[in-house]
């Protein structure tokens, strides 16, 4: 009875297209927008994946990482006196303006490392050396800095040309990869002591002190130990980046707009897929009557109404996820657009799809329940 | 040996309710024997439609005995009543209702899929009846690409198939011309004869009352005259008037 339940619905092409065209759109819509929404939180929190440390320590009324409350340079000494340390080194982070040949400035994220270890530089470099940023003037830019400072020059820029942060020196020694920040600006690297001659001066420099603890003790208690003996904030990375992306699910009004884009999506899979089902079944009322006067039962006819909605749900759904992997791919090889497609995404739509097929079967069983097979004598 | 099939006594049927309530059937009575084409004829709206429907268990008499194959319809609900029709009805729709996404044989081999055969064996066994009926050489085609008479003939096969000891027509050659309607009556005929099945034919088309073995009139809600022989038939219906 299911084969012929598919071969009813496969063979009303009209009807067959405009439901998987409903789903697919459905699933375009939802895993476009929840993915766009997770990639965009990923670049909220890009200082973390750039910067890789175990624990971030913080002034204690930091909520996210791209709010840095400068605290006083002696209160690396007070962390690193705290028991099992195995390092802690200062990063400045900043917004600062680079200023270009032309005349034309770029805002960049000014990244100050620490002198000695350089703990949290780039870890791709694309083209020069890391070593190099211990000579004067010098910073690392990451490649989208190449970008966007090599606006108005005859070449792009590379290893060992020069632009100004603050009218001071900045001469490129390498071109790193780096994870996209959420305010768009590019990323500049350089030592600590350099950073903080680069940023507009201020009372207090240090932005984090990154941590790393002993081995044999984890992050999470020597997180809780910093903050309870220091007074500072203490994060570990995962604590840090989830307070980073729940600071801005709070206080923007990203997810409102996303949200209402995939809750737009499942209502148009919903009202296009049940319209188109229930069209289907109206059109076909006479061969369900005449299958139904012929013993088939209702059960059967429910089955056979279930698998068409479920076919096209998987179908749909399929679509819909290749179209949104092939858009996501090609907006990933463009760099510009975020996009993060996790596997909970796919259980996310991939349910919302069933509530919607089941929406249709429902409105279909609803309908041949209902029905008197005697109109086949009619 | 011919038995009775089909037994309905006093049974009534009206649609709507208060002022727009209409009557149907009036203690209504009706019999009819295996191995004989019975038809039922009268004129439109006289009520033949809804009695075929009450033998078939497709619409509920409000009262009356309705005891087909020896059991009372009367007295099944839901399933019971669809299994029942399953195995005992074979049923042949004035608009032929065929599937029109499906070929002729898988067409042919729907109630023996209902009756839970494999699709395999029940289109090896719609081949068999197509040939019957004289349509092998259409088995695969569509619906569509066949004509009223062809699709007619499908679906006497479709009722067939299973075997059914009870056949149902409703106005089966209203769609044809005459040539396709005689030889759509004469495999009902044979149908009847050969296979031992209860035909009963609801028509009101003069044509093919000379294939009734048996005629049941109606008027009214009522059967007012039953014929019992073919020169009964052919004393109250003359051949050509």
């Amino acid at each position: 009875m299911i084969r012929i339940g598919l071969k009813m619905l496969f063979g009303d092409r009209g009807k067959y297209v405009m439901l998987i065209s409903g789903i697919t759109f459905s699933t375009l819509l939802m895993a476009q927008g929840m993915a766009l929404f997770c990639g965009l939180m990923t670049w909220t929190y890009s200082s973390l994946r750039n910067m890789r440390a175990p624990i971030w320590v913080t002034d204690p009324k930091v909520e996210q990482c791209n709010d840095s409350k400068p605290m006083r340079d002696t209160d690396i000494t007070r962390v690193r006196s705290v028991d099992g340390i195995a390092w802690a080194v200062p990063l400045y982070q900043g917004i600062s303006m680079a200023k270009l040949a032309d005349g034309s400035a770029k805002m960049i994220t000014l990244i100050g490392l620490d002198n000695d270890t350089l703990i949290g530089a780039p870890t791709k470099i694309i083209a020069g050396r890391l070593e190099d940023l211990r000579m004067p003037n010098t910073v690392v830019l990451d490649d989208l800095g190449v970008e966007r400072l090599s606006e108005g020059r005859e070449r792009p820029i590379g290893i060992g040309d020069i632009f100004e942060i603050n009218d001071r020196e900045a001469r490129v020694v390498a071109i790193c990869k780096s994870y996209r920040s959420f305010t768009g600006g590019p990323f500049v690297f350089t030592t600590y002591d350099r950073a903080i001659l680069y940023a507009p001066n201020q009372r207090k420099m240090l932005s984090f002190i990154l941590v790393a603890p002993q081995p044999g003790l984890s992050d999470e208690a020597l997180a809780r130990r910093i903050a309870e003996r220091t007074g500072l904030g203490a994060f570990t990375h995962d604590e840090f980046k989830w307070s980073t992306v729940m600071w801005y699910v709070r206080n923007t009004g990203i997810p409102i707009n996303i949200g209402t884009i995939v809750i737009i999506g499942f209502i148009i899979g919903a009202a296009i897929s049940g319209q188109t089902f229930y069209s289907f079944i109206l059109e076909n009322t006479r061969h369900f009557a005449a299958l139904r006067a012929m013993g088939a039962s209702s059960g059967e006819l429910s089955a056979m109404i279930l698998s068409q909605a479920l076919i096209v749900g998987v179908i749909g759904y399929g679509t819909g996820l290749g179209l949104v992997s092939f858009l996501g791919n090609n907006l990933l090889r463009l760099g510009k657009v975020p996009f993060l497609m996790l596997w909970q995404i796919t259980a996310i739509v991939g349910a919302a799809v069933m509530i919607i097929v089941a929406i249709s079967a429902v409105i279909g069983i609803v309908r041949i329940a209902r029905l008197e097979p005697a109109i086949v004598f009619r | 040996m011919s038995t009775l099939g089909i037994n309905v006594q006093s049974v009534d049927k009206s649609f709507g309710r208060g002022d727009a309530r209409t009557v149907v059937l009036k203690k209504t009575g009706f019999v009819a024997e295996t191995g004989h084409l019975t038809m039922l004829i009268g004129p439109s709206g006289c009520g033949k439609t809804t009695l075929l429907s009450i033998i078939a268990g497709t619409l509920h008499a409000d009262g009356g005995i309705i005891e087909v194959l020896g059991q009372r319809l009367d007295q099944m609900r839901g399933n019971a009543i669809a299994k029942f029709r399953a195995r005992n009805l074979g049923f042949i729709f004035q608009q032929f209702n065929l599937i029109p996404t499906l070929s002729a044989t898988e067409n042919v081999s729907v109630p023996l899929v209902i009756q839970g055969l494999s699709s395999t064996r029940a289109e090896r066994k719609a081949r068999e009846v197509l040939e019957w009926v004289g349509l092998s050489d259409h088995a695969d085609f569509l619906p569509a690409k066949m004509s009223g008479g062809q699709q007619q003939r499908v679906a006497i096969a479709r009722a067939l198939v299973h075997e059914p000891p009870i056949i149902l027509c409703d106005e089966p050659t209203s769609s044809l011309d005459s040539e396709n309607g005689r030889h759509v009556m004469d495999l009902l005929r044979q149908a009847a004869t050969q296979r031992e099945c209860l035909v009963l034919v609801v028509s009101h088309d003069n044509r093919t009352y000379r294939f009734a073995d048996h005629m049941a009139e109606m008027e009214d809600g009522q059967i007012f005259r039953t014929l019992k022989t073919k020169d009964e038939i052919r004393t109250h219906h003359p051949p050509g008037v």
